[in-house]
């Protein structure tokens, strides 16, 4: 219902134009990816022969069963496992963590809160490549190198959803946490009862973010895993290029990409749904 | 059902003050209203009796208990918020059930008390809807069923009628004195709203700046106002304040009068001139202006006759009408 009021209609040439515009703007994003496709179906040698083929081969079957169990260094299938455990537990400790500290800095009142809430809100402006080096040194002493706490554990606070639920929180009357106290609610129960499902859309949204990055993690997995097994995709594909005068493979490596691509558009296709609904039928 | 009692309550936000010592012993039973001006305090000290703000000095006591340094949950009191603070995502049911469920009550009896207090407020047929399907009126009685559930000793209500439209307003008004008095069970009611003052209140408090000016019933505040600023404050229109000097007495002083006890007549010794008239159907209110520029309002009978704009006219009263006031306000 509210989509149609937003939307100007248009008619004639220019709803025309518009879909053309689209078209080539979709056409030019995807004709790399259906390269990739293409590759990822042929021999090897129709890749290195020019010119390259434009429509899929019929080694698709073998290329990717090739890719999934024994890949280049590590099989696909380990490292797609590997890189799904990194994203769902940095999306899920984000979550859990940002919610509770902006819970805490809300709703509580306790020495030190403005000092904490800017001590996160600073380390916004520190990504992970700033301060890789002593991160590096204390998982190493801890001993988590090739270790999933090692890959999901410093990455997992996040000032931008601490930030971001800290906002959401405001906006909740206080009258709503005041009738939970008068109904008996101690604090934890009025933040599971409660503002938890009160703030699923947002939630929802942010999986979505948050497992994206989560899953595009490239440095610090990189540096932290030396052992195959413990391999994440994404930096799985670069490592699976030759160094010196090997030849590359590229059919697995482009049956590796796209196998790559696949977890992250079904987070999005699938949560879609839910943060859509959420946005359409305000909770007021 | 219990008594409340109030003891010299005060409330400071940091260094201001803004409850300057509240006393009232409030029977069981009894309807309690707390009017007065935006700011004043009525929030606050209803706040205090709840337990969501702390209590600076005085003592507050629920049943004979002295409760100042208990959770809301343990005064046994019920609380109806000005925008009802219906959780959004629980249907009618989750929301008046949700106190019982934290306090473990059987499963049985959780859904006995919701489906009484839902017949009690036609509710029945919207149990399961979730409350932005729901009317203001309707949510209005979600948040009064949300506090019979929990069979309180002392229901508390902040301006629960301040979102509705002027008719609902009185039907509502009607209904929870009704279901008050039904239930039996003491209550506290804030408003700023000095019709809904006097036609629920067995006895009034009415604040000003943080001071209980009065308190009494509805008919014995209207009659006898103690201060300036009640006469002022209860009845419409508002009480006909004069000084002494316009009167042609000494002392320094001020007079009120009712618009119902002012009375045009030619033979009255303080002259002023019409300003203009509003005809309201049943009575008509007559506005003059004396010549000091103070505005005198007049009540009278539709039948009577209405003097022209700018006609000059005489004021009468009976003494016995009079008001006299002295300097700080206080009735003398
Ligand atoms: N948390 C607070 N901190 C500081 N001052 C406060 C706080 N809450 C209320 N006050 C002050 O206390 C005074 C009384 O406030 P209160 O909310 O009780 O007024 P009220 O009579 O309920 O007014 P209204 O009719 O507008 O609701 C006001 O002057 C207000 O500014
Ligand atoms: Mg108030």
């Amino acid at each position: 219902m509210a989509e149609r009021n937003g939307m100007v209609e248009r008619r004639g040439a220019g709803l025309w134009l518009t879909h053309l515009g689209l078209i080539v703007g979709i056409a030019f994003i995807f004709f790399p990816i259906w390269l990739a496709f293409v590759a990822s179906t042929v021999e090897q040698q129709d890749i290195v022969r020019p010119p390259m083929p434009l429509l899929p081969g019929d080694q698709f079957f073998a290329n990717y069963a090739r890719a999934l169990t024994s890949g280049v260094n590590a099989p696909v299938s380990t490292m797609l496992w590997n890189s799904l455990i990194m994203a769902v537990g940095i999306a899920l400790g984000k979550i859990a963590i940002s919610l509770l500290s902006a819970f805490a800095i809300v709703y509580f009142r306790f020495p030190g809160r403005r000092l904490f809430f800017w001590l996160i809100f600073l380390t916004l402006m520190l990504p992970v490549e700033v301060r890789i080096v002593p991160t590096y040194e204390v998982i190493a002493n801890f001993g988590m190198l090739n270790s999933y706490q090692g890959l999901i554990l410093p990455l997992i606070a996040s000032a931008t959803a601490t930030f971001l639920f800290r906002q959401f929180f405001m906006t909740v009357p206080d009258e709503l946490a005041e009738a939970a106290r008068v109904d008996g609610a101690r604090p934890m129960r009025f933040f599971f009862d409660i503002l938890l499902p009160m703030s699923r859309t947002n939630i929802a949204a942010l999986f979505v973010i948050l497992f994206i990055y989560g899953w595009n993690q490239y440095l610090w997995p990189l540096l932290i895993t030396t052992d195959p097994e413990m391999n994440t995709i994404v930096m799985g594909i670069k490592q699976m290029f030759p160094s010196g005068d090997d030849i590359a493979d590229w059919p697995v490596i482009m049956a590796t990409s796209l196998l790559a691509m696949v977890p992250p558009v079904l987070v999005v296709v699938g949560m879609q749904r839910l943060f859509i609904r959420g946005l359409v039928e305000s909770e007021k | 059902m219990a008594t409340l009692i109030l003891n010299n309550v005060k409330k400071s936000f940091g260094m201001t003050e803004v409850i300057h010592g509240i006393s009232i012993n409030v029977a069981d039973g009894e309807f309690i209203v707390i009017v007065g001006p935006s700011g004043c305090g009525k929030s606050t000290l209803l706040r205090m009796v709840a337990g969501l703000e702390t209590v600076t000095s005085g003592d507050v006591q629920i049943g004979g208990r002295r409760v100042n340094d208990q959770e809301p949950m343990d005064r046994d009191i019920a609380m109806v918020f000005q925008n009802y603070a219906l959780y959004p995502h629980m249907s009618v049911f989750d929301n008046m059930a949700y106190g019982l469920k934290i306090a473990r009550t059987p499963r049985a009896e959780i859904e006995e008390r919701v489906e009484q207090a839902a017949r009690l407020l036609q509710l029945e047929t919207y149990l399961q809807r979730k409350p932005r399907e729901l009317s203001g009126g309707q949510r209005q009685r979600v948040a009064m069923g949300r506090a019979i559930v929990r069979k309180p000793a002392v229901f508390l209500f902040d301006e629960p009628l301040s979102n509705l439209d002027a008719k609902l307003r009185v039907q509502m008004r009607l209904e929870i004195k009704a279901l008050q008095r039904e239930l039996g069970v003491t209550a506290l009611y804030v408003t700023h709203d000095q019709v809904e003052a006097m036609t629920m209140a067995d006895r009034m408090i009415v604040m000003n700046g943080g001071m209980a000016d009065q308190i009494g019933a509805p008919l014995e505040v209207y009659a006898n106002p103690a201060t300036e600023f009640v006469a002022g404050f209860i009845g419409s229109p508002p009480t006909n304040f004069l000084s002494t000097e316009i009167m042609g007495r000494s002392g320094d002083s001020r007079i009120g009068v009712r618009p119902e006890h002012t009375r045009l007549s030619d033979s009255g010794n303080l002259k002023a001139r019409t300003v203009y008239a509003e005809a309201l159907g049943a009575e008509t209110l007559v506005h003059v202006r004396c010549a000091d520029g103070t505005q005198v309002t007049v009540r009278q009978d539709a039948a009577s006759t209405i003097p022209q704009e700018g006609a000059e006219v005489g004021l009468d009263w009976d003494p016995a009408d009079e008001m006299k006031f002295d300097s700080s306000g206080r009735r003398c």
